[in-house]
């Protein structure tokens, strides 16, 4: 028996009077990575972003439905409850985006805000986390330097240090290779599949290839609505809809 | 052909008109600086600058109690109109607030930052009066505060606004509360803007005669209390200037006050640099 760590139901999102999600019912399956791809403007940021609750920072937009983690209506947290939903997803975002600190700050931020570390204990736990996402070797003697020195490979490691540093549950993906080169993307890549043992990762691409390449479920967004879900081995070896058919063949973009 | 040439005089036209505005406001700062610096310089002594004035001798002794007075009354206020803006300006933001409502006080904010200065001194004025106190250093602190509030706060306001969303999204995606992502990264990210709303305030502030003519009074002793009045330069400019014979000594005092600005805003400069390092571009 699968378990589930997101599942939403009946999920629309507006921004304005613009229908962006449609009725989105989805399941995304504990510790293994989901995959949502779809053309460009088709709604998979927001969807991804509304599991996290950040979409409310724009206040245009509008949510109705279910967005159930751990069985939990994210929906109806109140106010002050936020933080602690945004904690158990971490972001990476499209660009990288370090903040405005030095590099050793950068992981150490999200320490200091949930628990009260001691500076051995804090140090201990930011050398764990670069290292699981290999930058130890490459940064160790310039832990002070800013974080935009690095270069946009390493950045993004960097962000996905800081944001494993608070031990997340799910790590939310929103097309982190985009920008970066071949080989960068390559590593992150190699990353999320040796993250997904420990983390829920959910993976937004606009590349086809990547999503078969390292996908175990995969969910088809066209248009703000779900065309089709389901393990990756069936859904590209034997696509249901017509549309899905036309997308994994490259008649559609 | 024809299409073109008409293009390329266009261009070079907007060039020109582009050189002429940029020679008018440095040729107008040139002057005002070449004016002060000759005027100011050559009558400028030590004297000037360590003595108060001598008492019953006109133009006798020098002018150290504007000095330490501008010091007293420029410092204080935009360090108090520092604090309020910072808050002002983080409460602006779409986090706190929604936009018709900020929008509605950063019309505001602009409609009392084109207010003449002498209008917030009058203000003060009335209230001092109402209170039946006279004149002082803290009524002048607290005249010039309020004139500086609505320009620092605007220009921080436009700083921390143009702080990307990603990195905002980034610090909440954290699980940090908004007072955390304001005050941990959104005011990291904004400093050097931040910085420059303070100077252009703390320009505006030591500068302004108006505000502080009533309010902090004059005075030939340097204050020794916040209840005591004061004189600062540019109210000893303003005496200076309309006694006979007295306008080399203004020129000096404006000379003074020149140096003052200038060494704050370098110095301040040379300081971001240390927080700059860290700014995502």
């Amino acid at each position: 028996m699968e378990t589930y760590q997101i599942e939403t139901k009946n999920l629309n999102v507006y921004y304005q009077v613009h229908n962006v999600l449609n009725n989105i019912d989805i399941k995304i399956p504990a510790k293994q990575l989901t995959a949502i791809i779809g053309p460009s403007g088709c709604g998979k940021t927001t969807l991804l972003k509304s599991f996290n609750r950040l979409l409310e920072i724009n206040e245009e937009v509008k949510i109705s439905g279910q967005i159930l983690v751990d069985g939990k209506n994210i929906l109806d947290y109140k106010g002050h409850e936020i933080p602690d939903i945004r904690k158990k997803m971490g972001l990476i975002s499209q660009k990288p985006y370090p903040l405005p600190m030095s590099i050793y700050e950068n992981v150490a931020y999200g320490l200091r805000i949930h628990s009260k570390k001691n500076k051995e204990e804090l140090e201990k736990k930011i050398e764990y986390c670069l290292k699981e996402v290999g930058l130890w070797e490459e940064v160790k003697n310039r832990l002070n330097d800013p974080a935009t020195r690095l270069s946009v490979g390493q950045q993004q490691r960097l962000c996905l240090a800081r944001a494993i540093a608070v031990e997340p549950e799910v790590l939310l993906c929103d097309e982190p290779t985009s920008a970066l080169d071949p080989i960068a993307s390559q590593q992150i890549e190699k990353l999320l599949l040796k993250l997904k043992k420990d983390y829920t990762v959910v993976l937004v691409t606009h590349t086809l290839r990547q999503a078969k390449r390292v996908a175990d479920y995969v969910i088809f967004l066209y248009f703000g609505e779900v065309v089709e879900q389901g393990p990756a081995g069936e859904f590209f070896n034997n696509p249901q809809d017509p549309r899905t058919r036309a997308y994994i063949q490259g008649d559609i973009s | 052909m024809e299409l073109l040439n008409k293009r390329i005089i266009e261009e070079k036209l907007f060039k020109v008109l582009m050189i002429l505005s940029l020679c008018i406001v440095l040729g107008s700062l040139f002057i005002i600086f070449g004016i002060v610096i000759f005027n100011g310089a050559s009558s400028i002594s030590l004297e000037m600058i360590t003595q108060t004035p001598k008492e019953g001798e006109v133009l006798g002794g020098g002018i150290l109690n504007a000095i330490i007075g501008s010091i007293y009354l420029a410092l204080p206020a935009t360090g108090i109109a520092f604090l309020i803006s910072m808050m002002i300006a983080l409460y602006l933001q779409r986090d706190f607030t929604p936009s018709w409502f900020s929008n509605f006080i950063r019309f505001t904010l602009d409609v009392l930052w084109g207010i003449p200065s002498i209008i917030y001194g009058i203000f003060c004025l009335m209230i001092m009066i109402y209170l039946g106190v006279g004149s002082s250093l803290l009524a002048g602190i607290i005249a010039l505060t309020l004139l500086e509030i609505p320009i620092i706060t605007r220009s921080m306001d436009e700083a921390i606004k143009m702080v990307p969303i990603g990195l905002k999204e980034v610090s909440y995606s954290l699980g940090s509360t908004k007072f955390e992502t304001a005050m941990k990264v959104l005011r990291r990210q904004a400093f050097p803007g931040i910085l420059a709303g303070v100077l252009l305030g703390l320009g505006r502030g030591i500068g302004d005669a108006a505000s502080i003519l009533f309010t902090s009074g004059f005075s030939n002793r340097i204050p020794s209390s916040i209840f005591d009045s004061t004189a600062a330069l540019p109210t000893m400019i303003f005496n200076l200037y309309s006694l006979p014979s007295g306008q080399p000594k203004a020129y000096a005092a404006a000379f003074i006050l020149l140096i003052i600005v200038l060494t704050i805003s370098v110095a301040s400069r040379l300081l971001t640099r240390r927080f700059k390092k860290h700014v995502i571009k």
